[in-house]
Parts: C-alpha cells; structure tokens; sequence
C-alpha cells in the first residue's frame, strides 16, 4: 500500500555552527577507529553514538539494532577556520563587492536599484561582481579598497600597494570570516543570499559535521581485518592534524609551523569535501587509487543522484537469453518453468479463495511440471511474519492458513508481466506480456514482436518484472500491453508486425494465383482458429482446389475493404491494376483478396498498411489477432515449398560473366581516361571545386554506375525463383545492392564519402606505383564476394568496414546524450484537462497539443482521421 | 458529389485539413446520401477518437519519438540532394545541432528565393547573385607587386565590372575601407587613384614582409556581396532560379534588390531569431528538424516537434535542449542535481534558499512518490461501498 503522507517540500540552506553542535550527539576527538578488541573508541570517528552497523551492538542514542537505526551525527572543533571549497566563488564575489571596513556592499542605494529593479518589478537581476568596480572607495564608510586575489583552490589575497610596489598579503580563513560576519543581513538579500538559512560566515567551517557511521560503514575482509570507508579515512586525516594543530597551538609554536599546519588542515577539509578540485592534488588511499570523498559520491552516472536516486533496483525481476518462437501469440511471452518456480505475486487470503490457495500452498516452492497448478513460496501470516515454504512445513503451514493471511504464489499462464529490453529508448520497450510457462532455458517471443523492442536472437537478453498490486495489473493490461502497443506514438503507425520469413512466406503464399489441395490448404491452416476451408475455388476432374489468395482471405476480417500498391509495386508510368505483371495491385473487397501479392507494405513492421486499417476499423484486439495468423500462416507457407539460399544461388551463366568483366573493364578504361585528361590540364573544374575534386567526383560516379550495370546484368539472370531476389522483392531482408555485391562486383569502398586516399606517400599500399589514381589503387574492388576478394581488395574492404563499426559507436554515445537531454528538458510536460500543454508547474507551452489536439499515435501517419479509408471501405473501390 | 453534401462537410466540426482531404476524395464521385452519411458519420466518429487524452505525457514521448530514431541516423556530411557544390551537414550532428541551439551552425546556407521578374531569367538571377556573393578585389583586375617602389599596383578591369554591375569607383572607394574595417589592417597610406588604377602603399616600407603581407589583404579584400556569403550557386528548380549560398546573413541579403524575403531562408536559426523573430526562430526549428529526420528516411509526426520547438522558444529567445537551456533552468534543484554538475546545483540551492515543491518527475522519483503524470495525476478515490 502506498504511504497516505507525502512529502510537499524540500527547503534547502546551510548549516550554521550552532546547527552543526545541535544536531551532533557526540564530539569527535580520537582519530582512532576501533581498540584491540575490535570494540570502537568512545569519542572516535565509530563511537556507538554515531550509529551501529556491527549485527548485536545497539545504537547508544536511539538503542536500535544495526538495519533499524538510522544513524546520528557527531561533530569535529576546527582549531582554526577553513573555507568550504564548494563556495570558493561566492567567497570571492563577496569579498569583492563588500567594504573591507564596514562590510556594505560598495554600491550605492540608487546603483543598486538599477541593476536589481525596484520591488515590483521581477525582471530585474542579482548583483555580480562585475556591478563593482575595483578598488573603489566604500560609499558608506569612504574607506579604499584593495584588489582581491583568489588562488586556487582555496587562496584569497589582498593587493597593497607599498612604496609603490605591489604587495600580495594573504587573507587567513579568519580574517575573511571576520569581514563577512560584519555584511549586514540587509546587503545580502540583492546578492541573491537568504540570509535567514545562509549567513555568508557559515561558509567558513569552524565546526565540521561528522557523518554517522551508517554511511560510511567498514567492511570486514576475509582475512578478518576491518577495511574503512574512504570518508572515514579521510575524517581519521582531518582529526589527526587538527589535534596537531591544537597541540602546537596550546605549546605557542611560531606562526610558520601554524601556517603550514592550517594550510594542511585545509588541504584536507577540501579534499574530504571534493577531490578532484582543480589545483589541488587528489587525496589518495595507500594503493595509489583517489579516494571517494563527499562530491564524488553525489556526481556522475554511478552516483547518488543519477546512480541511486534516480534509478532504483528492484525485486521480482529475472533475466535470461530469448529465443523466437512462432508459434506463440505476440501477447505472450514464453517463461521457463524454473523461473517461474521462482517469481511470485502476493495473493490475498479471503474466504472466497482459501481452498484454492490451501491447495497451492500444499504444492509449495517445487512445481513439477508445466502443465501442474502453481505453487506458493511464501505465506505472509497477518503480523508481517514470513515463512518461507520448504518441502517438509507445507502441510502444517496450510493448517495455519485463513482470512487475512497473504500467499505469494508463483506465477502461472496469462498472468500478466513487464518484459523489457535495453536499451529502453521508447515506451514499447517495456510491454506486458500473458505468461506462457514453457520447457528450456530462455524466454520466447513471437518473432513480430522484435521490432519495438528492437531485438534479435544473437545473444539479447531481456527482462521480466512481476507487477505486485491489482493497480499495477490493471494498468499493464489496459495501457502497456502489447496489443495496445501495436501502433507507434511516432509516426502513428503499426510497429509491430511481420519480418524475415514472414514476408517471405506470405510472399510465397500469396504471389501470382496459385492451387493447393484439401490436403495442402488444411496443412496450411492448421495453425489457425479457422473452423471453415470455405467452398473451393474450383473443382478440376473431381479433385477440388482452394486459391492462395482464398487462404490469405481466410484470416482477414470480413469487412474489410482496402485497394493499395504493395512494396514490389514498379511505379510504373501507367498503372496496370488488375493486370499488372508483378501482381503488386491490392485490392481487397469485403475481406477477400481479389488479386495482388501480399508483403512488407502489407503487414510488415512500420508498414503493414492491412494491420493499419484493422486497427482503425475493428480496434486493437483483432489486429493482434490478424498478426497472430498471419505469422502463423506464413511460417506454415514457407514450410510448404521450404527457403533456402547456398552459395550456388549466386551463380550466374558465363555470358553474364563476360558482360560483367567487359562494363568494369570498360569504367577501369573511362577512368583511366579521365585520369589522362586531368594530367594533362584539360579538366575542366566544375564551379566552386579543384580540377582534384572534380576528377574523385566523377570517378566515383563513373565506378559507381560500373557498378550498379553489374548488378542489372546479374538480377536479370536471377528471377523470382532466387531466394535472395525473393527476399529483395517482398522487402523481407536485404536490398537488390546486397545481390549485386554478392554475384556481381563489391564497388568502391569509401573513407568519409571519399576514396581510400590514406596510406603511403603518394600510394595507399605498396603493391601500387606512387601517384597511381587508378580505380584499383584506391578501393575499387572489382570482383564479387563469390568470385572473392583479392588481397589489397580485402584491405581496402576492411578499412571501409571499420569506418563503420566507429561511426555507429560514436553515434550510439551522441544520440543516447541527446536523448537523455530531451527527456531531462521535456520530461514534466503533460495535457492538462483542458487540453493545454503545461509542465507540472502548471506552465502553458501550448494551447493545444500539437495545435490541433490529435494524439500522434491514433492519427492516421499524422493525418487526424483516414479520411481514404473511411470512404473505401463504405464505397467498396479505389479512392 | 452533391451540393448539399459540401455544406455539410463545411458545418461539420472537423478540421480544415480532413475536410479538403474529404472534398478531395469526393469531389469527382458518384455518391447516394445513404453513403455520404455513413462516411461523415465514420469520419466524425474517428476524429472524436483521436484527440490526445488528458494527463498523457506528451514531452516524454515527443523525446523519445526523436531520439529513439537518432542510432538510425548518419554520422556524415552528405551533398545537399541536386546542389553538388554545397555541402551541408545531415543526419545526428545536425539534429544535435539544432537541439543546441547554436549561434553559428557548422554550415550556414541559405536558399534564396527571387521576385517573379528576376526568378524566371537566367541572366537577371545571375545579376542578383553578383550583389550577394562576396568577391575579393582579385576577380575584377590584376594586382602586381612593385618590388621596386614598395608599392601594390591594382589595374582594375572595366569589362569585368561591366559584367557584374558594379563601377569601378564604388570598389576603389570600397577596398581601402574594408581592407582597414573588415580585415582590421591600417598599416597603409591612403591609395593614390589613378583613372582605374589603385595603388597602395605600406606605411613602413623598411621591410618587403609588410608590402607582402599589404598585397594579400588588398587581394582577398571583399568589394561586392556580402561579406559572410562565400559561394552562390544558381540553379533552376521548379521553373524558376533558386540561389544557393554557402554562408549566411539574413538581414543583408533582403536588403538585396530582386530577392523574395517572404520565401527566402536561412538554415542559421539564431539569425532567424533576431531578424525575424521567435514565432519565425520556432517554425524554423520545426521546418529544419523535420527535414533533417525526413531527408534519413525517418518519420516522425510533426507534433512531437512542434512541442520541442514551442519548449525552446518558450521564454522569447531560442534556448537549448540541455544544460545551458531548458534543463539547466528548470524550477526543482534536484532535478537539475540529478541532470549534470550535481554538487554546483546543491550548494547554490543552500545558499538562495530554494526551495523544491516537488512536482516533477525526477524530484518524485528521487523521494519515492508517485508522479504527477498519466495515472498518477488522476485524483480520484473510489468511496468504498458501505
């Protein structure tokens, strides 16, 4: 149950020294931790008044137990005043806008007025030094003033002039907390200081608080010696010279060793309170590393704000390797049982289900199978107290069990759970899943669901959380499911939907018209829910046949009425509709596919123009339903004919191997030409570029086109019945450049959009002539990944692909800071019930969201309703 | 389609934009009332279901709608599409770019659109070109050093100038004082005209590194065009001359004759900002993130832009996405502590004596309470029943 109390606010202020005494329960004296014994030293830096963190000693302020107390301050007396280094600057700005006899700031009323504004108007500013002028007269007290210097960290200096000569005369921590004790509170409020919580002398330590022990706890090693926190060394530094001060102090020793001693005092006071200020040199433990002081542990990624605060760990998580599995709905998630052996939900014991959870806690931790109800792990009695369920207690524990007890039984099918991958960089990266308990060792996922969490199967692990409250379930099932997570908040289209193999099998399925027998059609539908195979498409010498596209049409929803081009679809100047050759027009009347293929442009990922309509006209349920047949349908197609690709798939016939060597011998011809022409001063530039430039233009436009020629030539030998060509055409994976570097010629590998320039003088590899520009000596690579890659080629190839393993590693560091930006500057906006934009402040920022008030992720790919697929599926035709 | 039914698309409480698509659509077609009510009546009922629920975190899920796309994104310079001469930069440095909201972005360009009588003539468009482009003094003659007198001899030729549409006395007048404004060197006597001939002298003739180093300022010294422009590139898109610059100067340029400020821009944001305004800084914002995630292939809906540039335009000056902007001004100490330089935000905080009221995101994460977003900005509580 969430805490009725909550926090309205957090004031900040210092400490003043009084506040520091007041809250400390003991002054710390003894710069030793622990005596002989291992017990701790009254009066040093472990006192039992500090806290306890050793299990069986009591806290001898709050006599709690170790894990109970929370820890109490004690405080150190400064022999002499240090200055906190984190207010160095503000020191510095005080001391130059304030009289060093009065202690006013060195403005008049009337030129402090101008800077800050009058009373009622806000739009004035705080003073800063540059508001003073140096070495001025006090207006106040007529007084000169001198020049302050500051040093860092923590030096401050007067200039005086004597005889004429420029004298630096060092300000002591005293002497500047004498001047700004003397600044009235009045002079403050114009600097931008309350003085109520933050008189400007607090910033000079006199008092150091000591933190309690809780959290700076000592570790005992295996060896059974006790290893001390890093604060608490560096508070062991600060005791032990600030005793050596006090001593030499008391004894009158001269004023050299005192200054020497107060500077150490202060070295170490910095240091414990941040170690890496410029200037100084970091503090470090025994084995050479820098010790983790005060700041340290605020700041960074790993720290207390972003590392601690910010991102909390949780219980009732697990994490393991994930694997596909087609044939899960894309609402579920595949669970091993020996996980879900070990993850719970609290249920509840009430009168209405006491026999069912008797039985479950009867089972206990050990569920032996898959199909066998779920156990329990834990019985939560109604005093808080938790027994642990183990083989032998289980039937007295069941004895015990009645109203108002809690049990966390272990999860089971359709329960309802968080499945997360990382990097979560949008809302679909966290979706709730129905639990699907499941032989092995990794969870699965239906492979149409890979896309929002942008995952695949080499290796990825992902995470699984339990939600623990009713609330918690009902806002995963009703707001992050996956089927409510079908369109993208993006773009408002369909994230999720068919990759890979899908298209390839619903390609396969569907393209051209094609027969199957009662035997073939059952084999394919199997998977589905479907109760009917429908009259057939035709009945040839007695035996009856069913089309593909009657199958496809089986899955689809009976009112369904689209007309599109799919992704194969040529845009041809005039569109052969119904005729078309490739069989890329789709139209669908009443949720039967009349003629086209289906593929990426229908139902894949980011596409899937038929998941699109289904969601906009029959809602979220049945387009994950849609999903889950198609995949199914299409795994079952692509099984029937099988898909394969070998490296045979790339061979093409010596004609086409002829024609590819004469285009690039033709292009090595054409550049070597233009390389003549440029030698011989005839290029002409184009405007705005060197004759250089303009030759590397058109030689790589030259190699380029080579080429692309090489790969028309190979995709005309290779037709549909090529597995690669397939793939290209339905858009399932890889592009027809992909063939042609595969049975055709690799092309120019580049460096930053350019040639391989880099290397030798004059040459890129020793293998070439100095000052060579021909194609080869420069990352042409002639030759195919078939045919292989000649030794330079095979250079030249790798330093193209390093390029681009470091350019995704510097992009994926740049866009993840970006983001982490835009969320930190965006994070508080929300739509007020009015409907405007406002931060939680309640500032406006619009009127209306997206000045028109439509959610991106419902809007029809921007557009606030599809208008053309409205008026097509009630007119029935094109639009 | 009917008359009638025009008027009731027109009376319909929809948005402009569905109610052309609509009229579009139906235009040309044969309809009977039966249909035509059952489309406005599907329409209207989906544009009631797309509006944006209260209480959703819309800043959120624009971050995440642009920099979830960012890994996809290139790292390189790429031409711009057609204009082969002109680099620009694309992809993540550019987005980042406008999200930092720089005074000078890493290319400035400009595409300058040209009034109807010099848009449509090549030669007229070229004219314009030459008031925009900034010549050095070298283009319109020849400049020789004398050695021997210790002096740089200018020879301005009348041809060019003809063709260029400037006279000659404008760039003698010119070239002293840019030479001694723009490139701050004065160490040279006043230049002694002759007709078309300049001839400059360096105060201190006892060493020839002052007359070389007099020679290179009088060569490079800008006399036509605008200083910042370096390059203009003519070309014809769409039936009319479009200019392309590298470099940008927004204010100097429209002062140009022939140039059509309403269409002409600018890829400089801050520049729009001060010339124009902030209600044109943050369409420009919007106009140049969206081009830059469309030319990657990326779509993104305008909405999520639109609420990052109204967030930067916010305060009447552009500010940036980050530390020196938005997030580094934000109202909670601890949100800002947990964002970046923690340990500077606390001690500030103790010193004014602010106070955090707790109402962001991060503040609530941090002290463990529920969000005051999506659900739990909901302040209803069911009354048991009994």
């Amino acid at each position: 149950m969430p805490s009725p109390k909550r926090i309205g606010k957090i004031e900040f202020g210092l400490l003043s020294p009084k506040e520091i005494r007041q809250m400390s329960v003991r002054k710390i004296i003894w710069a030793d931790t622990y005596d002989d014994d291992g017990f701790p030293y009254p009066q040093g830096l472990m006192d039992l008044n500090l806290g306890v963190i050793d299990p069986g000693l009591r806290c001898k302020t709050c006599s709690q137990k170790a894990g109970e107390c929370p820890g109490h301050f004690g405080h150190i007396e400064l022999a002499k005043p240090v200055i906190h280094v984190g207010y160095t600057r503000l020191i510095r700005k005080l001391l130059r806008v304030s009289c060093r006899e009065c202690g006013r700031i060195l403005l008049s009323p009337e030129e402090i007025e101008k800077v800050i504004g009058t009373e009622d108007d806000l739009t004035g500013d705080l003073l800063s030094e540059k508001d003073v002028k140096k070495e001025r007269i006090c207006p106040h007290c007529g007084s000169q003033q001198l020049k302050i210097n500051f040093e860092k960290p923590t030096t401050f200096s007067e200039v005086l002039l004597e005889d004429g000569r420029k004298v630096e005369h060092k300000l002591t921590p005293a002497d500047i907390r004498a001047r700004l004790e003397r600044i009235p509170d009045d002079d403050l409020r114009p600097l931008g200081i309350n003085p109520a919580v933050a008189r400007p002398e607090w910033t000079i330590l006199t008092v150091l608080p000591v933190p309690p022990v809780t959290m700076r706890p000592s570790i005992i090693l295996e060896n059974g010696q006790r290893s001390e926190d890093d604060l608490t060394h560096k508070l062991v530094d600060i005791i032990r010279i600030n005793q050596r001060f006090k001593e030499n102090q008391d004894a009158g020793a001269p004023q050299l060793i005192i200054e020497d001693l107060w500077e150490l005092l202060q070295y170490h006071v910095t240091t414990y309170l941040d170690n890496e200020v410029a200037g100084c040199p970091p503090a470090r433990h025994r084995s050479g590393r820098p010790l983790k002081t005060l700041s340290q542990r605020l700041k960074g990624k790993d720290g207390r704000f972003r590392g601690s605060l910010s991102g909390k760990r949780v219980n009732f998580s697990a994490r393991t390797v994930i694997s596909p599995d087609p044939n899960l709905s894309v609402k579920q998630v595949g669970i091993p049982l020996s996980i879900a052996n070990e993850m719970s939900i609290p249920v509840p014991v009430t009168p209405h289900n006491i026999e069912e959870i008797k039985e479950m806690v009867r089972i206990g931790p050990f569920r032996p199978t898959l199909k066998s109800p779920c156990g329990a792990n834990y019985v939560i009695r109604p005093d808080k107290k938790r027994l642990r369920l183990a083989e032998g207690n289980t039937e007295s524990i069941v004895e015990m069990i009645e109203p108002g007890y809690i049990v966390e039984r272990q999860i089971r099918n359709d329960d309802i759970v968080l499945f997360n991958r990382q990097p979560s960089l949008h809302r679909m990266s966290i979706m709730a899943h129905r639990v699907k308990i499941m032989e092995g060792r990794t969870f699965r996922l239906n492979p149409a669901v890979c896309p929002p969490y942008n995952a695949d199967f080499d290796g990825d692990e992902m995470n699984l959380h339990i939600p623990q409250t009713e609330e918690a379930r009902a806002e995963a099932a009703i707001l992050i499911s996956v089927q409510e997570n079908i369109l993208s908040s993006r773009f408002g289209g369909p994230i999720i939907g068919g990759i890979h193999d899908h298209i390839s099998g619903i390609f396969m399925l569907t393209h051209t018209l094609r027969w199957f027998t009662k035997q073939e059609a059952i084999y394919l539908i199997r998977p589905l829910k479907i109760e009917r195979l429908g009259e057939p498409g035709k009945v040839e010498g007695g035996v009856s046949y069913w089309s593909n596209k009657q199958i496809f049409s089986l899955i689809l929803p009976t009112d369904l009425n689209m007309v599109y081009k799919a992704s194969s679809c040529q845009n041809c100047d005039t569109c052969q509709k119904e005729q078309c050759d490739r069989d890329a027009y789709v139209h669908i009347i009443d949720g039967i596919l009349k003629c086209g293929t289906i593929d990426k442009k229908s139902v894949g990922a980011f596409d899937g123009q038929i998941v699109n309509r289904i969601i906009r006209q029959m809602g979220m349920p049945r387009a994950a339903q849609f999903i889950d047949d198609m995949t199914a349908l299409s795994i079952r197609s692509i099984m029937l004919d099988g898909f394969s690709f070998g490296i045979d798939d790339e061979d093409l016939s010596k004609i086409e191997y002829g024609q590819i060597n004469e285009v690039l011998s033709q292009a090595a011809h054409d550049v070597d030409r233009r390389i003549k022409i440029y030698e011989d001063g005839q290029l002409e530039p184009m405007p705005g570029r060197t004759p250089e430039e303009t030759l590397e233009m058109q030689i790589m436009q030259v190699l380029g086109k080579a080429r692309d020629k090489t790969g028309e030539i190979a995709g005309r030998h290779l037709g549909l019945s090529n597995s690669a060509v397939l793939m290209a055409v339905s858009g399932a994976r890889g592009s027809m450049l992909n063939l042609t570097q595969m049975a055709g010629c690799v092309g120019q590998q580049s460096v930053r959009g350019e040639r391989i320039m880099r290397g030798y003088d004059d040459r890129t590899l020793p293998h070439f002539r100095k000052g060579d520009r021909g194609s080869g000596a420069h990352g042409f690579i002639s030759h195919s990944y078939k045919g292989g890659l000649s030794p330079t080629e095979f250079f030249f190839h790798a330093i193209g692909g390093r390029e681009g393993l470091v350019d995704t590693a510097v992009r994926t560091s740049q866009s993840g800071y970006l983001q982490r930006r835009m969320i930190n500057a965006l994070q508080d906006l929300k739509v007020a019930y009015d409907g405007t934009v406002r931060t939680t402040g309640g500032r406006i920022i619009q009127f209306t969201y997206g000045e028109d008030g439509t959610d991106p992720m419902r809007s029809s790919f921007g557009d606030p309703v599809d208008v053309k697929g409205i008026i097509e599926s009630i007119l029935k035709e094109e639009v | 389609m009917k008359p009638e039914m025009l008027d009731s698309i027109d009376s319909a409480a929809l948005p402009v934009k569905t109610k052309t698509q609509m009229k579009e659509f139906l235009a040309e077609r044969d309809i009977t009332d039966q249909e035509f009510d059952a489309i406005l009546a599907q329409v209207i009922a989906e544009y009631q279901k797309t509006r944006i629920e209260p209480c959703e975190a819309v800043g959120v899920i624009a971050a995440q709608s642009i920099g979830e796309p960012g890994t996809q994104m290139t790292m390189r310079t790429f031409h711009y599409a057609g204009v082969a001469e002109i680099n620009v930069t694309l992809g993540l440095p550019r987005l980042i770019e406008i999200m930092d909201a720089r005074k000078e972005p890493s290319t400035p360009t400009m595409t300058i659109y040209l009034e109807e009588e010099y848009a449509t003539d090549r030669d007229r468009a070229r004219e314009v070109s030459w008031q925009i482009e900034a010549a050095p003094l070298r283009e319109f003659g020849d400049i020789t050093i004398d050695m021997e007198n210790m002096q740089v001899v200018v020879v301005i030729n009348e041809a060019v100038c003809e063709k260029r549409k400037i006279k000659v006395e404008e760039i003698i007048a010119r070239a002293p004082e840019k030479i001694r404004n723009k490139r701050h060197y004065r160490d040279f006597e006043d230049p002694v005209i002759e007709g078309n001939t300049l001839i400059f002298i360096p105060k201190f003739r006892e060493k020839y590194q002052n007359l070389f180093q007099l020679a290179e300022h009088v060569r490079l010294v800008i006399v036509q065009g605008i200083d910042d422009i370096e390059r203009v590139v003519v070309r014809k898109e769409g039936g009319e001359y479009i200019l392309y610059t590298e470099g940008s100067n927004l204010k100097d340029v429209f002062e140009v004759p022939g140039v059509d400020t309403t269409r002409t821009r600018t890829n400089n944001i801050s520049e729009i900002s001060q010339v124009l305004g902030i209600e044109a800084a943050r369409n420009a914002i919007i106009h140049e993130a969206i081009s830059t995630l469309n030319e990657q292939g990326i779509l993104v809906d305008v909405r999520h832009i639109m609420l990052v540039a109204d967030m930067m335009c916010m305060e009447g000056e552009v500010k940036q996405i980050g530390r020196h902007g938005i997030a580094g001004e934000k109202e909670s100490v601890l949100s800002r502590a947990a964002f970046e330089v923690t340990v500077n935000h606390l001690l500030d905080a103790a010193v004014a004596n602010e106070v955090d009221e707790l109402s962001g995101v991060t503040e609530n994460v941090i002290v463990g309470q529920p969000i005051q977003l999506g659900t739990g900005d909901v302040k209803l509580i069911a009354r048991t029943i009994r």
